[in-house]
């Protein structure tokens, strides 16, 4: 059984058809990325499967973990192991990191009907998981996001991440903002998190992230639809030609009767 | 926090906790207004002449005052005619300890969690309870009274601390001050007195939990603080009522007096009654409550948490007279369902390098309406005097609404006055970002919004802060779709 699998799901925003089927199946441990141009539909992907509102399933199924994902309200599917880090991340005025991302484990562990962890334990796991993302401590204490930096929201985003240590991660744009130095630190973040129970959905407009975090798959999004998948390959293939040829590609297969 | 969420789970489960009422034989005054009323309620309480034409003065005044009308508040017209000014437990004979208080009267204390028992006093809490308008038990005295602190009621005060009584009552708010004032000054049944010698710092948070009882019964308490040359204190308010379909009006004073190098910390939390969800019942709040910085280098701290009544009508301010005075105004305002809440703060700088902080968050969910209104001002002479203000509004919702009335007077060069306001929704965003890293949509509107009143919270004593936590997660209960 595939940890998500995605069965011809389409999806609309407002009174506009987003995705128009994607199949997709991703297994346990394997990293895939979703590449695509602006506007195809890579971010509708990421919080369909986040359970954001106003994105709504109009046919097709997705099952995780062997449930229906789709009839989960965002927080069990949160609980249940999907986490998504965003492309924008929120701020929370006056409350302070550390403690947000204490509620949010233990309302994981709890659903998962384990004893609620302490407050000495749970700030030596974040101490820790900080050292890997490279963020500067300080920022635990601070409210969640508040005045950090474009960099300092992605990199608190992939301490989440580790911290919360979900099954499947989707990661919508993270390297989106980011200077060469702090991709680096985000990637290394994202590739000490990798697990054979763990798997990745990267969401990505270019393919400088996938120098440095390996993808199983890569599959091209344009207009709604999986239009080619491939290897690591395709990604530097895409790099080098953009997505003109295979939108080209698309239209003509379209228009066949 | 997660014994405190649990907690809240257990709260959240029901309607207004607080709503019972206890059966207790009431002994009160006829229906209506009027000098005899006055008469009565002086000589039930065995009060000395000068008190009584001091009420009467006041019930004189008042009947030549009309009601205010400048607020931004709806309610039927009060018939003042058709309230009952005094009502109180039926006298028995002085009592030696908590043994001999009825046992219906210390129940509802157990109830409402009034920690008036043994191990509040390892928790370092004195409490000077008062049920409907008369005290029935007073605890730490002796402790206090070995430092010279007098915390009793204001009826003790009266037979007790005449001369203070006396030289203080009305000396911050005159019976002249507005209609509500002058009302509670002609009818007032009780309330607490505090007073700190000099040179003493008050060793404990002195709380007082007010609670109105008997069933259409205005509910006017007095409280007077004075805090000596160097002296402090810092205390503690809170308040619960039962559920009634009446409105209930309820219009207290509090007068703080802080002489040189003194502080009073005030802090109150307010969680009358709010009506039902379609605004039906819930108490009528009219509070003036003033203090007076009126020593050099003196301080004076309001921090309010109001979550309660349908309508609250409330400016803590400070008169800084004494030169380097600080006032400080900490407020968080919270109306749901149909509550509507005009409150604010007046900061009067007289005297030099006065200084003054105004913190005020308002938060407005269902059809819930928050009015900060503010005055500073700055008298000439009042040379080098600072303020700043800071008002934000939070909205839930849109049926609900935030309204900001600052006024700012400066008549000295040198003084300077800095306001800032904010208006911000609660986000699908940020609803969306909690959610998604597993908290529950209570949840996570519940942390949002004590993240938004963080500033003043911190103002609060701890257990009061926890309470405060609380409490406004209970309010915001259904404030989500």
């Amino acid at each position: 059984m595939s940890l998500l699998e995605i069965r011809d799901l389409k999806v609309r925003v407002g009174d506009k058809q987003i995705l128009g089927g994607i199949d997709l199946k991703v297994e346990a441990g394997q990293i895939h990325a979703i590449m695509g141009p602006n506007g195809s539909g890579k971010s509708t992907l990421a919080h369909i499967l986040a359970g954001r509102e106003g994105f709504v399933p109009t046919g097709g199924s997705v099952s995780f973990d062997g449930k229906d994902l789709l009839a989960m309200a965002p927080e069990i599917r949160a609980r249940e192991g999907v986490f998504l880090a965003f492309q924008y991340p929120v701020e929370i005025p006056g409350v302070s990191n550390k403690y947000f991302l204490k509620a949010a484990y233990n309302a994981i562990r709890k659903h998962k009907g384990l004893e609620e962890l302490g407050a000495g334990a749970f700030l030596k796991l974040i101490k820790e998981r900080a050292k890997l993302v490279e963020l500067d401590p300080t920022l635990l204490d601070r409210p969640v996001n508040e005045g950090f930096s474009g960099g300092e929201k992605k990199r608190n985003e992939i301490l989440q991440l580790a911290v919360l240590e979900p099954k499947l991660a989707i990661l919508d744009e993270t390297d989106s903002g980011l200077d060469i130095d702090a991709l680096k630190v985000v990637a290394s973040g994202i590739n000490a998190m990798r697990h054979p129970s763990r798997s990745f959905v990267v969401v990505t407009h270019y393919q400088r992230l996938l120098d440095y975090l390996v993808p199983d798959v890569v599959h091209v999004l344009v207009n709604g639809r999986i239009v080619k998948s491939g290897d690591k390959k395709l990604a530097l293939e895409l790099e080098e030609k953009g997505y003109g040829w295979i939108e080209a590609q698309d239209r003509e297969r379209v228009a066949q009767p | 926090m997660p014994e405190q969420q649990d907690a809240l789970k257990k709260l959240t489960s029901g309607d207004y906790k607080y709503g019972f009422a206890s059966d207790i034989e009431a002994d009160q005054a006829p229906r209506g207004l009027s000098e005899d009323v006055i008469r009565l309620i002086s000589n039930k309480k065995g009060e000395p002449a000068w008190l009584l034409e001091w009420r009467l003065k006041a019930y004189q005044h008042w009947l030549k005052l009309r009601e205010p009308q400048w607020q931004n508040l709806h309610f039927p017209k009060i018939d003042y005619q058709d309230i009952i000014y005094y009502s109180a437990p039926k006298p028995k004979k002085l009592l030696k300890s908590m043994d001999e208080v009825d046992p219906e009267i210390r129940a509802t204390f157990e109830k409402l969690g009034i920690p008036l028992e043994e191990q509040k006093m390892l928790a370092g809490v004195a409490v000077d309870a008062v049920f409907d308008s008369v005290s029935v038990a007073t605890t730490y005295k002796r402790t206090l009274s070995e430092l010279g602190i007098v915390f009793c009621s204001f009826s003790e005060a009266v037979q007790n601390h005449p001369e203070l009584v006396r030289r203080y009552l009305g000396s911050v708010v005159p019976y002249t001050d507005n209609f509500f004032a002058a009302l509670n000054s002609a009818v007032f049944s009780d309330g607490s007195f505090c007073y700190i010698p000099k040179g003493v710092r008050c060793p404990m948070e002195l709380s007082t939990y007010f609670r109105i009882n008997a069933a259409e019964t205005g509910q006017f308490e007095r409280t007077l603080i004075v805090a000596e040359d160097g002296a402090y204190v810092s205390y503690l308010e809170g308040c619960t009522a039962p559920i009634r379909d009446k409105n209930q009006l309820h219009a207290a004073v509090v007068e703080l007096i802080a002489l040189d190098n003194s502080q009073i910390k005030y802090s109150t939390i307010q969680n009358w009654y709010p009506g039902d969800k379609q605004g039906r019942g819930g108490i009528y709040n009219f509070v003036t409550k003033r203090g007076k910085c009126k020593g050099s280098n003196s301080k004076i701290s309001w921090t309010q948490v109001e979550t309660g009544s349908a309508i609250t009508w409330k400016y803590p301010s400070c008169l800084l007279l004494g030169d380097n005075s600080v006032g400080e105004f900490y407020s968080v305002a919270l109306t749901n369902n149909y509550q509507q809440a005009d409150t604010g703060t007046k900061m009067i700088h007289v005297g030099k390098n006065t200084r003054s902080t105004v913190v005020s968050k308002g938060i407005s969910a269902g059809h819930g309406q928050n009015t900060y209104r503010g005055l500073i001002k700055i008298a000439k002479g009042a040379s080098g005097a600072r303020n700043f203000s800071q008002c934000d509004s939070l909205l839930m919702g849109d049926l609900c609404g935030a309204h900001t009335f600052p006024s700012l007077e400066v008549n000295e060069p040198t003084g300077q006055v800095e306001h800032e306001a904010t208006t911000s929704k609660i986000g699908e965003d940020q609803l969306f970002y909690c959610r998604q890293r597993g908290l529950s949509p209570e949840d996570a509107v519940g942390l949002i919004v004590n993240g938004f009143c963080k500033e003043v919270f911190k103002e609060l004593p701890i257990e009061f802060a926890v309470e405060a936590h609380k409490l406004l997660n209970i309010s915001l209960e259904g404030a989500v779709g």
